[in-house]
């Protein structure tokens, strides 16, 4: 595995009396996409929003890019360069879809280049410019929501199962948005419930379950080898597309 | 022209659907003022009414604004709102009757020295406090609101004894500049000076506010924050900071008219602004939490409904504004404007 860009030692979470995260350890490799999946309650989205600092790690240790960052505030990580895709998206209905770009480019008005790279992946973000996003459909919110997580160069973008509740052509779309994602800088760790979305895109996976990772390795080995996707998801990739 | 404005110009802008201005809660100010009409035994008495109804609406606008925007940015339920108002209010008036001859004189720019110093004073005293309060009583209970409830009653009321202690128990009478006292004459209708004055304040306070939050980074910052803060957060913004400022301006903002509302009732005393705060609630309700717009219709429609309930049935003028909630609430269920929460 290449040097990693984020790793996790021993995370633990607490939210109220539940105790979610039980020692989560892993690394996201500085290039690729790395496929966190697991069962629903396996504590995928926790993982997400405890990286992000939304919830706070009681115990273990966060590191990016070298440095600790397991007690740092939110905002101080969105400035060192992760984003954050939430499972329900978190767009601001009230706002435009040029609002809601224009807030997350925090150094400025939005790169021209980058603008038209984003409108080549999502073009109904060009077409309803000035629409209220609360206003658009399911898939062109979620697409919304990760043109504004990209809008500027990130390191690391953390997207909470993105496909869910889209239309298949939708998410055929987001597969070809999310390959092109791939061929940038940008390393990226998805939470997926969506296993021809995870194979299509994976290149690193590691499976959750009850607050523990219990697979760590390469998207293709767990693909090809259906005795361990039983074991691990409950289901075979092959029955579930 | 920055790169952001670029597509808007170069694509064809699709439409979605609800875009257009919700102009329905708009026409409920003209239709209740039409409505109104056929009561009213004259058409002078009905003007001077709905003047007055209009100055009222846009004094508890000043006072509500700040309330709304804390609730929606904030999730504060702060009941000690009203103390902002009280002391802006007496703040204000200690400066005017310091400046009893400015006051007096005939000459408007002697009043404004007078009233300027006096209504920075409150919005200043009020900001302060506010800013105290924020730190001090709301800080350690973000996210519950039975302790919110709990500790902004408990900290009215130990600012209401501390007016007591500073200012006295008595009312203070304030007369107003001699400028603004007395009426206009329009055909036979009779139309306040300070009413006049209100209405312009008020209009001006939204205007600022409209373009502070439609126009500018901040205000984007703001509307953002009231719909859903965690995400503003991990856009790289710290929202405290934010909340901070919204609150010391909106505490700033009922101190304004906390200092207006002293010189309408031309009287002071420590309840003043808590007296208000059952109307400034029902006009949250009415105009959507978080949403300075329906704040502003829905203070403009209580003060219209509360003078014409007061001059045709006086003992119905609260109750009218109940009912006029109810019904809101029965058609927009969030109010009129409703504010997308995530």
């Amino acid at each position: 595995m290449a040097e990693a860009l984020l790793s996790l030692a021993g995370v633990n979470t607490h939210i109220g009396q539940y105790h979610i995260l039980q020692g989560v350890d892993f690394e996201v490799p500085r290039a690729g996409l790395t496929m966190l999946l697991g069962r629903n309650g396996a504590g995928k989205t926790t993982t997400l929003r405890t990286i992000m600092g939304l919830w706070k790690a009681s115990a273990g240790a966060i590191r990016y890019q070298g440095a600790e960052i397991t007690r740092r505030a939110t905002p101080e990580l969105a400035q060192m360069g992760i984003a954050y895709v939430p499972e329900n998206m978190g767009i601001f209905a009230g706002l435009t879809v040029r609002e809601n770009l224009l807030l997350a480019a925090r150094s400025g008005p939005p790169d021209e280049k980058r603008l038209d790279w984003i409108f080549s992946l999502f073009p109904a973000m060009q077409k309803f410019w000035n629409g209220l996003a609360g206003n658009l459909s399911g898939g062109q919110k979620q697409m919304l929501a990760i043109a504004r997580a990209i809008v500027e160069p990130r390191k690391l973008l953390l997207v909470d199962e993105p496909t869910k509740g889209l239309a298949p052509s939708i998410i055929a779309n987001m597969i070809e948005a999310f390959r092109e994602l791939k061929r940038t800088e940008t390393s990226l760790l998805v939470v997926e419930q969506n296993f021809h979305f995870a194979r299509a895109l994976g290149d690193t996976v590691a499976v959750m379950e009850s607050g523990r990772i219990v697979h760590t390795g390469r998207m293709a080995d767990l693909a090809a080898d259906e005795p361990l996707q039983t074991k691990l998801l409950g289901l075979s990739l092959e029955t579930h597309q | 022209m920055s790169a952001a404005a670029k597509p808007a110009t170069r694509t064809p802008a699709a439409t979605l659907p609800g875009e257009r201005l919700d102009w329905m809660p708009l026409a409920l100010i003209p239709a209740i003022a039409l409505l109104a009409l056929p009561f009213i035994p004259s058409l002078p008495t009905w003007v001077t009414l709905t003047v007055a109804g209009l100055a009222m609406g846009m004094m508890i606008f000043m006072m509500a604004a700040g309330l709304t925007l804390v609730f929606g940015l904030m999730d504060v339920m702060n009941f000690a709102h009203g103390v902002f108002i009280s002391v802006g209010a007496y703040a204000g008036t200690s400066v005017l009757l310091a400046m009893k001859a400015s006051m007096q004189a005939d000459s408007l720019w002697a009043n404004l020295s007078a009233i300027v110093p006096a209504v920075l004073a409150a919005m200043a005293l009020a900001g302060l406090l506010g800013w105290f309060f924020e730190r001090v009583v709301i800080r350690p209970v973000y996210g519950d609101h039975l302790k919110q409830i709990l500790v902004t009653m408990g900290g009215l009321i130990v600012v209401e004894q501390l007016i007591h202690v500073v200012w006295g128990p008595d009312i203070i009478p304030l007369p107003r500049p001699a400028t603004i006292t007395g009426s206009f004459i329009v055909g036979d209708a009779a139309i306040e000076r300070y009413r006049l004055l209100a209405v312009l304040v008020g209009l001006a306070v939204f205007v600022a506010m409209s373009l502070i939050l439609n126009r500018t980074r901040l205000g984007l910052l703001i509307r953002a924050g009231v719909e859903n803060s965690e995400m503003v957060e991990s856009l790289g913004y710290r929202i405290r900071r934010l909340f901070i400022g919204v609150f010391v301006a909106g505490s700033a903002l009922a101190g304004l008219g906390g200092v207006m509302w002293a010189l309408y009732q031309e009287s002071v005393n420590a309840q003043i602004g808590m007296q208000m705060m059952v109307v400034l609630f029902i006009v949250l309700i009415i105009g959507g939490l978080g949403s300075i717009g329906g704040c502003f219709v829905g203070a403009l429609l209580v003060g219209l409904l509360a003078n014409y309930t007061g001059y045709l049935a006086p003992k119905l003028a609260l109750g009218s504004n109940i009912l006029l909630m109810v019904l809101v609430l029965l058609w927009r269920p969030r109010g009129l404007f409703p504010i997308g929460k995530a």
